[in-house]
């Protein structure tokens, strides 16, 4: 039995290294690179004037008034599509749970945002709203000469917009998970005890629900944090837009400017490490109880 | 449950605005990837006439099908590769016992997480001295950074429903571990396998940053980049016409597997995010 049980124990190993080797090196090689070439003044447009220079970058980056104006267009467009798609996902989520009919062609329709390539949406978004193009500045009540993406709430709200119609399916289809999870019977009992359906689902629905909406919350909002294809190509970080990744890709791809764009990227990877840990941390507790329920 | 009609027609509109929502953008850039060049300024929802010229543009312009050409390739090699490492450790996770599973899954949890604005500069330096920047194994790499805790999740998902007692009973047959692996469950975990490999499919497909930061010509830019750097008759004027058809060639696929395998795949995506 403990031969067996050792034989067994080797071969899980030999099977999980190949693909644990394979991460490690993905993230972990590039990013400890990443912080070392954070303490350099490395510029490729002046390579031999490499030289080590400690936290300085980071002084740059952190006494900076872009980086923590684009902390905040980040912070505004993370919280704007997370919030916006919490409660969408969690109406399409109920649409889908207890629709009658017509339930295969809702999720089959939600799944199309999902399945389409950021960019792709982002132009069509972008298209959509332009005003020698689109077709919005034609419906009634709209201003024909609105241009939304010259300006910057217009910007943000257009980003916001696509960001909330790419990812709300996936909200809706975790939230639909959790759904699946609540007992039809403490409905029925609530029901006989005189609840109704707006009193049901705020006191039975959502708090059964709560792990299952904070995974969600903690995907999308990392994911949220991360934006770029569709700032990239709505505004290119104009009309005060920037976020934190655009300015990672300006300062390392545009300026080549190695040093403070590493420093840039090492901030970005902190904020995400931080962010997990607030998720993980503060209502880990509802998570890991589900986890124990399911495993 | 007993329903009123009232009721009734409540989900139905709300099926009909879920519809609508989903459906609207696409057929927008669908409309606009079949007006002619003059009408393209009409700013009408649908076409007043339609017209293939823009896909004959497309097809007619290297820059695009070499594109294409990268992305199939790039985004097939990489969802083949995480696949392969996968599954062979979302079996260890899903059947074996061992210490170091917790750590393991964390662990991919932990990459799938990570910002690739992050590692951006770095891969950018160093594939530019060994010479990966602007090839396909320059973007193969760099996707598994999030093709493999997708695969590793939604397979190991997957594998926690394979009915394992057929394994045993080859097992008491006289298999060893290896020979039940590859005899009875690689058949049975194939539609999940199969699943999985779509949906790394479509994240890898998807890719926007590492396809524009780590290539620099037709020879490895995928389809996502190409797009960003399509140019008009001039810098002032974007090509909507074939941007909008090359957008719809590479939705196209997509939603057609999507739509063929939707129930996999919802299983696939909620399963590796609510039991994970």
């Amino acid at each position: 039995m403990s031969e067996r049980r050792r034989s067994e124990r080797r071969l899980a190993w030999m099977l999980c290294a190949p693909a644990v080797i394979a991460m490690l090196i993905v993230t972990g090689y590039p990013i400890g690179y990443a912080v070392w070439l954070s303490l350099q003044d490395y510029d490729l447009r002046f390579p031999d004037d490499r030289e080590f220079v400690g936290l300085s970058n980071y002084a740059d980056v952190l006494t900076s008034s872009i980086w923590w104006g684009d902390v905040w267009n980040t912070t505004i467009i993370t919280v704007a599509s997370v919030s916006i798609e919490l409660v969408l996902g969690m109406a399409i989520a109920l649409i889908m749970h207890r629709a009658i009919f017509g339930r295969g062609a809702v999720r089959a329709s939600v799944l199309i945002p999902y399945g389409i390539v950021t960019v792709v949406a982002a132009f069509g978004w972008r298209y959509a709203f332009d005003p020698a193009s689109g077709f919005v500045q034609n419906l009634p009540l709209i201003s024909d000469t609105a241009a939304p993406l010259t300006e910057r709430g217009g910007s943000l709200a257009v980003i916001v917009l696509t960001e909330v119609w790419k990812t709300t399916p996936f909200m809706a289809l975790l939230l639909l998970a959790g759904l699946a999870l609540v007992p039809d019977e403490l409905h029925e009992a609530a029901k006989v005890d005189g609840a109704g359906p707006v009193q049901r689902f705020f006191r039975i629905t959502l708090p059964l629900m709560k792990p299952a909406i904070l995974v969600a919350l903690l995907f999308r909002t990392l994911d949220a944090f991360r934006v770029f294809d569709t700032v990239y190509i709505q505004t290119a970080g104009a009309n005060g837009t920037e976020t934190v990744s655009i300015l990672g890709y300006q300062v390392l791809i545009n300026r080549v400017n190695l040093g403070v764009g590493s420093a840039v990227s090492v901030l970005i990877f902190l904020a995400v490490i931080l962010i997990a840990t607030f998720f993980v941390r503060g209502l880990g507790a509802s998570t890991a109880r589900q986890r124990g329920e399911a495993a | 449950m007993l329903r009123s009609s009232r009721e009734a027609a409540l989900w139905s509109i709300g099926i009909l605005v879920v519809l609508l929502y989903a459906l609207i953008p696409v057929l927008w850039i669908l409309s606009l990837s079949l007006k002619p060049a003059d009408q393209l300024g009409d700013r009408r929802f649908v076409p007043q006439e339609f017209s293939f010229e823009n896909y004959e543009t497309i097809f007619n312009t290297e820059t695009f099908t070499r594109a294409l050409v990268n992305s199939v390739g790039i985004a097939g090699l990489a969802t083949l590769i995480s696949i392969l490492l996968a599954a062979m450790a979302a079996y260890a996770l899903a059947r074996l016992d061992f210490a170091g599973k917790a750590l393991i899954l964390s662990g991919a949890l932990a990459v799938a997480m990570f910002p690739p604005i992050s590692i951006v500069g770095s891969l950018f330096n160093i594939w530019r001295e060994v010479g990966l920047y602007d090839t396909w194994p320059g973007l193969i790499i760099p996707y598994m950074t999030f093709t493999l805790p997708l695969a590793i999740y939604t397979l190991s998902a997957f594998f926690r429903e394979i009915p394992w007692e057929l394994e045993q009973a080859a097992q008491v047959d006289g298999a060893t571990p290896f020979q039940a692996f590859r005899k009875v469950i690689v058949p049975l975990a194939a539609p999940g396998v199969f699943t999985s490999a779509i949906l790394v499919f479509i994240f890898a497909w998807n890719d926007f940053i590492f396809a524009n930061t780590l290539t620099s010509t037709d020879e490895a830019r995928t389809v996502p980049a190409a797009l960003a750097f399509f140019t008009g008759g001039s810098q002032f004027e974007q090509p909507i016409g074939a941007i909008s058809a090359a957008s719809i060639v590479v939705t196209i696929p997509i939603i057609v597997m999507v739509l063929i395998f939707q129930r996999r795949i919802v299983a696939g995506l909620t399963a590796g995010a609510v039991k994970g």
